[in-house]
Formats: structure tokens, C-alpha cells, sequence
């Protein structure tokens, strides 16, 4: 199985997902996980699996193969930041970095290895081209029977390890780039998932929204796509963080990366309409991304950062944090393939509220619904659920028992059948 | 004698507006015109008038053997009336016929009964009004919201005098017992029970046109087979449902029309029952069991109890908070607040609420206008917070006591204020009077004076000088207290004049006292305001300022008398 990245070394929701769906597959009896990622960083949960870094495999032999791919998979190299995502601590460093890049095609360390940040990096293109070298090495030297590559960073691993060793390929597709672009696609990456979803003997995606994406956008026949939902796992007794409150003050949280994806705007325009009406509430932005300037303007412009508050992003227990002294939670994604969150905030007894344009959206019953642009209607769901009790303990109570429910093994399980399909 | 009841359920509910929360305490009306006029107009036009005809002409046909009963809600009344008022001229000519008898509910399809009992009086009664009034029909026979029913609601229908209810032969109630017979409630016997076939109900409401069926199609003959073969010691076959099951539910094109035109005809030739209406059933058979319901029924939903309308905290949050209002209301006599929370009790606002999506979700979504339901809930809490906003207003409950005191004592001195403004003006008339008069006043005054040295020796001749010595000597001094008096309004009005800026909003100054103040302020200068004293003392030591006030008046009045 290809990743990009494992907990904890994580910066969105593809990594949790590629955890909890890994750790489901492992309870089937009869089945045996080898995890690649660019770059083990050997603190990784290894008990349930065997990780392989690409780091730490040696390729010397393997430059006349190289050579032969490259043609194949028409790398591209492009100087450009367009990064999928990306935290803002790391979005900095490429920065830095990309001035003094060097633009020579195979770095190979010492003993033949290649260097992988496993991360977002500005040489994102070169490192995917090399992590695909890699799992054509791996593809030869090891058994297996299918291949299981997570979105288009490793859709090229996957088609090399596929043609190096004949196996089965399922892609799994988390997002596509018309969810993290909003449309303008990036056609260097388009074409990448569409060589993907051509190559894949199977393509998973996280809900139908996704699934009608590959379908409409990609020009899949619909019978190659399966979408198998996303679960959650369940919060360990150590994760159960709580914060004290300090404030009387209901909170309304928005809780993921400030880009175009997710609609932070439409957060803003719904807490400004709601504070018109209602003085015991305050609203929090967790998460940083590039639209952050722009929306801290937004709220100051609406005179209402007394009551508007940013927190930057958050990692690990404080996310719980957050989500234990929230009474609501807010996803305005413009499209959102699956969407995680939502389910641990509902795993934390705060009640959501969702856009129709995520995939979690499909699934969920005890959750409001509204269109990203409604800012009426959020508006008003919020206001709903901290004016009128009964809805909220509805929420709490019953949300909490259909996000239990939601497990990985049921995933796994889906995913193991459509292995079983294609081997 | 055995019997076959049809009964027809008429009810459109008054849909409400989508209202956010920002219109709560703007906008104060709730209703969704277009769409409670287009769905009307749309149901008149697929069912009620077409239906209608073919009973019109049914009954004509069987002259006399074909009876039905309507129960329509007073709601759809209203809507009839502002919508489509045809409809309810081919009811009238349907009830002209006397083949047809109106049944009673109450006037909002509401829940009441579950709450209280006399609002719940009041309601029936305003429906059974209504229905005199338009079809000059007295209903005898009661039929609760979507045949709800438990013993104890059967017996405050027993206490309204009426003599039969309809209720759902529901399977958990009666268990091996048939619902093919009459049976009476268990607290008062006097109380006659028609419960519902809901097997061969359902098999025209909602079986009628599904193909995957294993009797479709239904057709008047197979049906009448199954009339037929019924036992014949069961004696009393009762057919209740949807009249939107014609035309609406079932489209005309199933052929739901044509199974009804032929039904009676075939009812009739082929077997021994016989078309009643509930009050003939009441009257002609023999009650055979009283019927145990402690917890109430419905036709609604597999459960066929109320969890259709309170089965979630949503639901129940709604219900309570909406009674929670009801002492308020009762009270007020504003007809568009009476109507509001009339209209706020019909019983679908709170079908819209339900959660169950899985067992009865199909049904539910068709009759919602609501994509969840808690759009539904937050909406409906949305409108209820403004209504009780406007209740709150009407009720007007002194907000503070302390406010509601200065108001008083404010609006008192500007009583005050006025009148003391008119006697000054008199007095000032009657002063300019006197000095017009008073050109030859020194002289007056020197024959009064000494006169009034020695008043008994001349009695006779200086009584007439020496009254009006008096009365110019009075006037003298009223002008002076007239002007302490002046003074002591002047600061009266000033300190009333802060104590009206503190309790401003609750207080309308009257145009003319407001005026007099201004004015007296202008002569009296701006120092007393400047100093005037705080609320508290300016509330205690007004009453004595008024007494001395009063006093003075009384004084002067006398005086003046004299």
C-alpha cells in the first residue's frame, strides 16, 4: 500500500484516513499490509503493520529502469508552488528552500538512497517521480498480491509497481484536484489522477460525491468505481482532553484549513449575522492556509473580532480541546470528498453542522445539512442549535451513538472485497 | 344488520413561511401564502372538486343507499374560504342531500386534548359552530386529529355530549378482537366507538396503484369480494381514510375514480351491507365491549400511536413550549394573537419533525415541506420565540416596578401640571380683570379701610365697599401664593422632567403637559434642573411637594369660591 504520510507525521485528513482504513485491514485475518511512505520517520505505529520507508531503500541497481519510466509516466518538472496542502510552517520553509533549489534530476545520497522530505514540499513533482523509482524496486523484490495506491501524490508508484510486477492496482481517491483547486485544476496534477484512474484496476472513492467526480471530470465507466466511506476511530481514553471553559459564552467552531476548499468566508458571513441578533457567542477559526490574511480582514472590516476569534492550526490533543468547550461545529466546505472531522467532533458531543457538498454529508442523519452558500440558512441552524436545547441534546446523544458506528473495520471490510474483485 | 361506513378525513395544514432567526421580533407573519394557495388550489382541482362530483352523482344514482362522512378541518376551512370557495359550495350541495354527515374535531387538527381540557372545549366548539354555519349541520359524531384516541380523551367527548367517536382498530389495542364491531369507551359507556378496518382501508389509501402489490390492480369487483367474505357476525365494517386519497395520493390516471364509482353499485347488488353514516352505526347497533386504551392511538405510522408528532425531544420541546404560552394567551383579546397560536397548534408542524426516517421516512417526506426535520424544528422554534415576544408585549407585565412607579407618579404631576397651568391662567384672567378694574381701586380702598375699622357701626351703609375691600385684598394675596405656586411646579416639573428622562422609554409625555413644562421651565430658568436631585429622592419627596400642592389649590379654590 502506497501513502504519502502517517500519523503523526500528518498535515490533513489523508493520513488519518490512511491509518484507521490500514489498522481496519489488519483485523482481517488473511490479509498482510506492507505501508510504503516517502519517508519513515521511525516513530510511526508499527505494531499493527510493517512500514517501509522509501528512504530507506536502495536503488543503485535500478538507474536503467529509472530511465525507462520516466518516459512512461512523462514526469514533469515544474518550479511552482501550487502545493495540495500544506501547513503554513512548512509552506515557509519552501520558500526558502525553492531559492536555493538545485535542478539536477537524481539526487541519490550516499549508498544510493533518495532523499524524501514526506512532505508538501516545493520539489513535490521530483519527490513523487522518485517515490514512483522506488516502488518499482520494491514492486521486484518483494510479494504481494494487490497494489493499493492513496491519491495522486502515489498514483505514479502505484503504475510503476502495477507494470513492474503485473499485480492488480486500486487507487483510492481521497480528493480530487477539482475539490482542493475549486475548478482551476492544476493540469500537471490532473493528469497525473487521470493516468491513474486509467492504469487502476479498481478506484475506490470516499463517497459518491467523489465517485461522480471521477466519473463526470475523469471519464471513468462507472462500473470501475466503488465508494467505500470513510469511518473514524474511536477517541482513546488518553485523547479525552478537556478544557476548562473560561467563557459563559457559547462557541461556534470552524476547524480545518483556511483555504478556498473549505469556505471560511461563509463562516464569517453566518457569524456576523448571527451576532446581530445573539450577544453570548463567539466564534473560533482553527486552522491556518492561505486565505487567513484575508479573512482576519473580512472579520475586522465587520467589526466583529471581539467575538471572532483565531487560534492558528491545531494539532493533536488540541483539537479535542477545541472541540470539548465548542457547542457547534461548523464545516462550510465548498466541496469536501469525505471530510473526517465532522465525525470527531460528533465523537465529542459537539453537534454539527455540514455543507451538502461533502461526501460526509451522505452518510450522516443527525447533523444539519445546508448549502456552503446559504449563509441564511447557517446562520440560522446556528442560531437554532444554541437557542433551542432540544436539538442540540438530540444531536449529542444520538450523533454520538451513529458516529460509534461508523467503524474502519466496516471500511476495510468493503475495501478487502473489492481486493478480493480484482485478484 | 350489518353496516359499511365510509369516512373521509379532510384536512390541508397552514404551511409557514421559511422564517430566520433574524425576523424574530420584525416580522410577525408566518405563513407561506403561495404555497398554501398553490397546494390547495392544486388538491380542489385533483381531488376535492372531482371527488366531490362523483359523490354528488353517486348519491344520486343509489337515491339514498349511498352514505358517506366527512370530518373537515376548520383550518382547511379557512383555506377553502380564501382560496377556492367552489369547494365549499359542492360540499354544501353534498350536505344538502342528507346522505352526508359532518363530523366534529377540533378547529386547529390539533393535539389539545392532550393538554387541556377546556381549551380543548373551546376548540371543538368553535368547529362545530363553523360547520353549522356553512352546511347548517349539527355534528353528533366526533373524530380527533388522524383518529387519535385513549380512554380519557373519549370521555371529555362524552362530556361535550356527542355519542360516537371514531378511532384506528389498531393491533396492539385490540388484539384477537375484530375491529368489524361497535364497542364503547371504558370510562363512559355512552360513548360509541367505530374503529377503523385498517387492512381494507389501506388497500385503496395506500396500496392502490403499487404494481409490486400482489393484488394489483384493484378493481371494484375484487374488492367487494373481500367485503363479502367477511364473517358474517361481524357487523360493522368501517372504511376510514385520506379524501386526498382520490385524485391526490392516487392520480386520477390509476383509475382510483372508476374504482369508485363502481364500488357502491356492486356493494349494494351483491352483498347484505349496508352504507351508514357513523351516527346511523351509533344508533343501530348493539355495542359489544368497551374498549381499553390507556395510552392514546392513532392511524398514523406502523407504531399507530403518537409518536408521528411527539416522538422525539424535538418534537416534544415544541409541543410543551407552545402550551407553555398558553395561560398568556388566554387572556389576551387580540384575534390575530388568537388566531397565531391557533394556527401554531396544527398538529402537521410537528409531523415535520420527526425523525423517522427509516420506517415511515416515504411517507413522512411526502407530506413535508421541510427538507429535515430540523429545519423544520429550528423554523417552527424561530416562530414561536417572536409570537411569545408579541404575547410578552400584550401581556405587558411591568418590566420593573420601579420604572412602572415614576411612570406614575409622572404621569400624576403632569395631571397636576395641567391644572395647576389652568388655574394660573384664571387666576392671572381674573387679576388682569381686577386691575382694569382697579383705577379707581385707591379709592375704593381708602373708603374700605376705614369702614373696616369700624365694620358695626356702619353695617348698613359700607356693605358693599367693604366686600369688595375684601375680595380685592384676597385677590392680593392669591396672586402672590399664585405665584409660590408657579414657583413650586417650576420645580416640580423640573425634577419630574429628570425622572422622565431616566424612565424614557417606558413613558409618552402628553403633547400639551409637555409644552406647559417648557414653558415654565423657560421662566423659571435652567438652574432647578441643573441641580435637580437623583431618581430616589426626586420619587420620596414628590408626594409631599404634591400634597402641599393640593393644598394650595384647595386653599385657593375656597378662596376663590368665597
Amino acid at each position: 500500500m502506497f501513502g504519502w504520510e502517517f500519523p503523526p507525521h500528518i498535515s490533513g485528513g489523508l493520513g488519518t484516513a490512511c491509518y484507521g482504513l490500514t489498522k481496519g485491514l489488519t483485523k482481517i485475518p488473511d490479509l498482510k499490509i506492507r505501508f510504503v511512505v516517502p519517508r519513515a520517520h521511525g516513530d510511526e505505529d508499527v505494531s499493527k503493520m510493517e512500514i517501509t520507508g522509501a528512504n530507506d531503500v536502495e536503488i543503485t541497481e535500478r538507474f536503467v529502469n529509472y530511465e525507462n519510466f520516466l518516459k512512461h509516466i512523462e514526469y514533469i518538472e515544474i518550479d511552482s508552488l501550487i502545493i495540495p496542502y500544506t501547513d503554513p510552517e512548512e509552506y515557509e520553509r519552501i520558500i526558502r528552500n525553492s531559492r536555493n533549489k538545485e535542478k539536477s534530476s537524481v539526487n541519490t545520497s550516499f549508498r544510493g538512497k533518495l532523499y524524501f522530505s514526506g512532505g508538501y514540499g516545493g520539489n513535490l513533482f521530483r519527490e513523487i517521480a522518485n517515490y514512483a523509482i522506488i516502488a518499482s524496486v520494491i514492486a521486484e523484490n518483494k510479494d504481494f498480491d494487490v497494489i493499493h495506491a492513496h491519491d495522486w501524490l502515489t498514483f505514479p508508484a502505484g503504475i510503476a509497481a502495477k507494470r513492474v510486477s503485473g499485480k492488480p492496482l486500486v487507487i483510492h481517491v481521497h480528493a480530487t484536484d477539482f475539490d482542493r483547486s475549486g475548478g482551476n485544476v492544476n493540469p500537471a496534477v490532473y493528469d497525473i489522477e487521470k493516468k491513474g484512474m486509467i492504469a487502476a484496476d479498481r478506484i475506490i472513492a470516499v463517497s459518491n460525491l467523489t465517485r461522480n467526480t471521477i466519473i463526470e471530470k475523469y471519464g471513468i465507466p462507472p462500473e470501475k468505481v466503488i465508494t467505500v466511506y470513510n469511518a473514524v476511530e474511536p477517541i482513546g481514553e488518553s485523547e479525552k482532553v478537556s478544557l476548562k471553559r473560561s467563557i459563559s459564552d457559547n462557541i461556534v467552531t470552524f476547524l480545518g484549513r483556511v483555504t478556498m476548499q473549505k469556505g471560511p468566508e461563509y463562516f464569517i458571513e453566518a457569524a456576523n449575522k448571527v451576532l446581530q441578533k445573539k450577544e453570548d457567542v463567539r466564534f473560533v477559526m482553527a486552522g491556518s492556509g492561505e486565505l487567513f490574511a484575508r479573512m482576519l480582514q473580512r472579520v475586522a472590516s465587520l467589526r466583529i473580532a471581539n467575538k471572532f476569534h483565531f487560534t492558528g492550526f491545531l494539532k493533536g490533543d488540541d483539537v479535542y480541546r477545541m472541540f470539548s468547550i465548542s457547542d457547534v461545529y461548523v464545516m462550510p466546505s465548498v466541496s469536501e470528498p469525505f471530510g473526517i472531522s465532522p465525525l470527531e467532533a460528533m465523537q465529542s458531543n459537539v453537534p454539527v453542522i455540514i455543507s451538502k457538498q461533502s461526501g460526509v454529508s451522505e452518510v450522516l442523519q443527525y447533523a444539519i445539512k445546508i448549502n456552503f452558500w446559504d449563509v441564511d440558512a447557517m446562520a440560522d441552524a446556528i442560531y437554532g442549535l444554541l437557542s433551542y436545547p432540544a436539538l442540540s441534546e438530540m444531536f449529542k446523544r444520538l450523533g454520538k451513538e451513529e458516529v460509534d458506528n461508523m467503524k474502519w473495520e466496516n471500511s476495510a471490510y468493503r475495501v478487502y472485497e473489492v481486493y478480493k474483485d480484482v485478484i | 344488520m350489518r353496516t359499511l361506513c365510509f369516512y373521509f378525513q379532510i384536512h390541508q395544514p397552514l404551511r409557514f413561511r421559511r422564517y430566520r432567526f433574524f425576523d424574530i421580533g420584525n416580522e410577525h407573519y408566518y405563513y407561506d401564502d403561495y404555497l398554501n394557495e398553490s397546494i390547495l388550489r392544486k388538491v380542489a382541482d385533483r381531488c376535492y372538486l372531482p371527488a366531490n362530483k362523483v359523490m354528488y352523482d353517486l348519491i344520486q344514482k343509489h337515491k339514498g343507499k349511498f352514505k358517506i362522512a366527512f370530518s373537515i378541518s376548520g383550518i382547511a376551512l379557512d383555506q377553502f374560504e380564501m382560496y377556492a370557495p367552489e369547494v365549499i359550495d359542492s360540499f354544501k350541495e353534498l350536505a344538502d342531500t342528507g346522505c352526508v354527515e359532518f363530523l366534529s374535531e377540533t378547529y386547529a387538527h390539533s393535539l389539545v386534548p392532550l393538554i387541556s381540557k377546556a381549551e380543548f372545549e373551546k376548540q371543538v366548539y368553535k368547529h362545530s359552530e363553523k360547520i353549522k354555519e356553512l352546511f347548517n349541520y349539527e355534528p353528533k359524531v366526533f373524530r380527533m386529529t388522524e383518529l387519535v384516541y385513549s380512554d380519557e380523551i373519549g370521555s371529555m367527548v362524552a362530556d361535550m355530549g356527542y355519542k360516537a367517536m371514531l378511532t384506528e382498530g389498531a393491533k396492539h389495542i385490540l388484539g384477537w378482537k375484530s375491529p368489524n364491531y361497535l364497542y364503547y369507551n371504558s370510562l363512559n359507556p355512552k360513548l360509541k366507538i367505530l374503529l377503523r378496518n385498517f387492512k381494507l382501508s389501506d388497500d385503496i389509501a395506500f396500496r392502490f396503484s403499487n404494481r409490486s402489490w400482489s393484488e394489483y390492480p384493484l378493481v371494484a369487483g375484487k374488492y367487494m369480494s373481500w367485503l363479502k367474505a367477511i364473517d358474517k357476525k361481524e357487523e360493522a365494517v368501517n372504511i376510514f381514510m385520506d379524501y386526498e386519497t382520490f385524485g391526490e395520493h392516487q392520480w386520477a390516471e390509476t383509475g382510483i375514480f372508476d374504482f369508485l364509482k363502481a364500488l357502491p353499485g356492486k356493494v349494494i347488488k351483491h352483498t347484505d351491507l349496508k352504507f351508514c353514516t357513523p351516527s346511523e352505526v351509533a344508533d343501530l347497533l348493539q355495542p359489544v365491549a368497551p374498549l381499553q386504551v390507556p395510552f392514546p392511538i392513532s392511524w398514523a405510522d406502523e407504531e399507530r400511536d403518537l409518536t408521528a408528532w411527539l416522538g422525539n425531544e424535538l418534537q416534544k420541546q415544541a409541543f410543551n413550549k407552545l402550551y407553555e404560552l398558553k395561560e398568556k394567551v388566554d387572556p389576551i383579546n387580540d384575534p390575530v394573537i388568537k388566531k397565531d397560536f391557533e394556527n401554531l397548534q396544527i398538529s402537521d408542524h410537528f409531523y415535520y419533525m420527526s425523525t423517522k426516517f427509516f420506517s415511515d421516512g416515504e411517507v413522512h417526506s411526502y407530506f413535508n415541506p421541510f427538507e429535515s426535520p430540523y429545519d423544520a424544528f429550528i423554523n417552527y422554534m424561530n416562530i414561536l420565540s417572536d409570537f411569545e415576544i408579541r404575547v410578552n408585549a400584550l401581556t405587558s407585565k411591568p418590566v420593573d416596578a420601579e420604572v412602572s412607579k415614576l411612570s406614575l407618579i409622572i404621569s400624576e404631576k403632569d395631571e397636576l401640571l395641567e391644572r395647576y397651568e389652568k388655574e394660573i391662567a384664571e387666576l392671572k384672567a381674573s387679576a388682569r380683570k381686577k386691575n382694569i378694574k382697579g383705577t379707581n381701586a385707591p379709592e375704593e380702598k381708602k373708603a374700605g379701610r376705614s369702614p373696616g375699622k369700624t365694620p358695626a357701626s356702619k353695617k348698613k351703609s359700607g356693605k358693599v365697599t367693604s366686600k369688595s375691600a375684601t375680595i380685592e385684598k384676597k385677590s392680593g394675596k392669591v396672586t402672590s401664593k399664585s405665584a409660590t405656586i408657579e414657583k413650586k411646579s417650576g420645580k416640580i416639573t423640573a425634577k419630574s422632567e429628570t425622572a422622565k428622562k431616566t424612565v424614557k422609554p417606558a413613558v409618552t409625555v402628553k403633547p400639551s403637559s409637555r409644552t406647559a413644562v417648557k414653558k415654565i421651565i423657560a421662566r423659571q430658568g435652567t438652574s432647578v434642573t441643573k441641580d435637580g436631585p437623583d431618581k430616589q429622592s426626586a420619587v420620596k419627596s414628590k408626594p409631599e411637594k404634591k400634597k402641599s400642592g393640593d393644598e394650595k389649590i384647595t386653599r385657593s379654590g375656597i378662596k376663590r369660591q368665597l
